[in-house]
């Protein structure tokens, strides 16, 4: 129980951070997806998401920043496996997942719901 | 029965009285919605993580390792947020939450069934296949450019070392 609530804690102030830029910077949300990306990435390769990852669990990795974290870790461990090829193949192959699943689910919802008709 | 155009002024007549309400209210309470913003966001953020969380203990709870169990959570988070913006419930979930709902990996998959299913009507290749990644096209072209940076930063810095 204790893990969801610290999920559910961590989780939240995330997306409180989120909800600050968009109303006081009136960044839209496409880029602060963007920049929830990006700043996974580089809060990943320096080691400095997995604390959050240990303590809130879901609540660092559902959030954009946990993918951001899981490009940057698998960049990193595809390094020390192959080399410099892996700086081409590490991101995408962590995150294959996530992506893949993202294509094909939105795909079929896409193709077999209909819109609401906007009022 | 009102007529059609009885009916037209009396909805123009609602429609302007709201805005003028909406106007009233944030003249006499400057910033309360902002309060009201960042609750919602830290309620539904912390409620899709929560969801997360107990997806995460149950596959746990079945015996998959770590990897597997990081792996098929997103699978399953972005099939929620996949479903339910089919079923137009995840767009109510964001008027509600804002970035509540779009932070999180249910707001990615959001972001390409909800232009994939407006532009349907332009065809599978120019409308859905396309718009699927209006926004889910950046969001991976800045984390994979920025993992092939984080990359090569890494690679140099290990052979520096």
């Amino acid at each position: 129980m204790s893990e969801i609530i610290r999920a559910f804690l961590l989780g939240g102030c995330i997306c409180i951070i989120g909800q600050i830029l968009i109303d006081f910077t009136k960044i839209t949300p496409a880029r602060i997806m963007v920049i929830f990306v990006v700043t996974g990435v580089v809060l990943g390769i320096f080691g400095l998401y997995q604390p959050l990852i240990d303590w809130g669990g879901a609540g660092a990795t559902v959030p954009l920043l946990g993918f951001g974290n899981v490009l940057a870790k698998g960049v990193m461990k595809e390094v020390d496996e192959t080399g410099l090829l892996g700086v081409f193949t590490g991101g995408v192959k962590a995150a294959a997942a996530g992506i893949t699943a993202a294509i094909t689910f939105g795909y079929i919802m896409a193709i077999i719901s209909k819109p609401r008709i906007k009022r | 029965m009102l007529s059609i155009r009885q009916r037209g002024v009396e909805a123009l007549k609602r429609q302007l009285s709201k805005h003028e309400y909406q106007k009233l209210v944030d003249e006499k309470a400057p910033g309360s919605h902002y309060v009201r913003n960042i609750i919602a966001a830290f309620i539904t953020g912390g409620a899709i993580c929560s969801v997360g969380q107990i997806i995460m203990m149950v596959l746990k709870n079945f015996g998959a390792d770590k990897e597997t169990t990081a792996s098929a959570t997103s699978i399953i988070m972005v099939f929620i947020g996949a479903f339910l913006t089919g079923i137009n419930i995840y767009d109510e979930i964001g008027k509600f939450g804002g970035a509540g709902a779009s932070v999180p990996i249910t707001g990615f998959s959001n972001s390409i069934v909800s232009p994939a299913m407006e532009f349907k009507k332009e065809g599978h290749v120019m409308g859905v296949g396309a718009k699927m990644f209006l926004i889910a096209g950046p969001v991976l072209v800045y984390g994979i450019f920025a993992s092939v940076v984080a990359g090569l930063f890494y690679f140099i810095w290990k052979q520096v070392m």
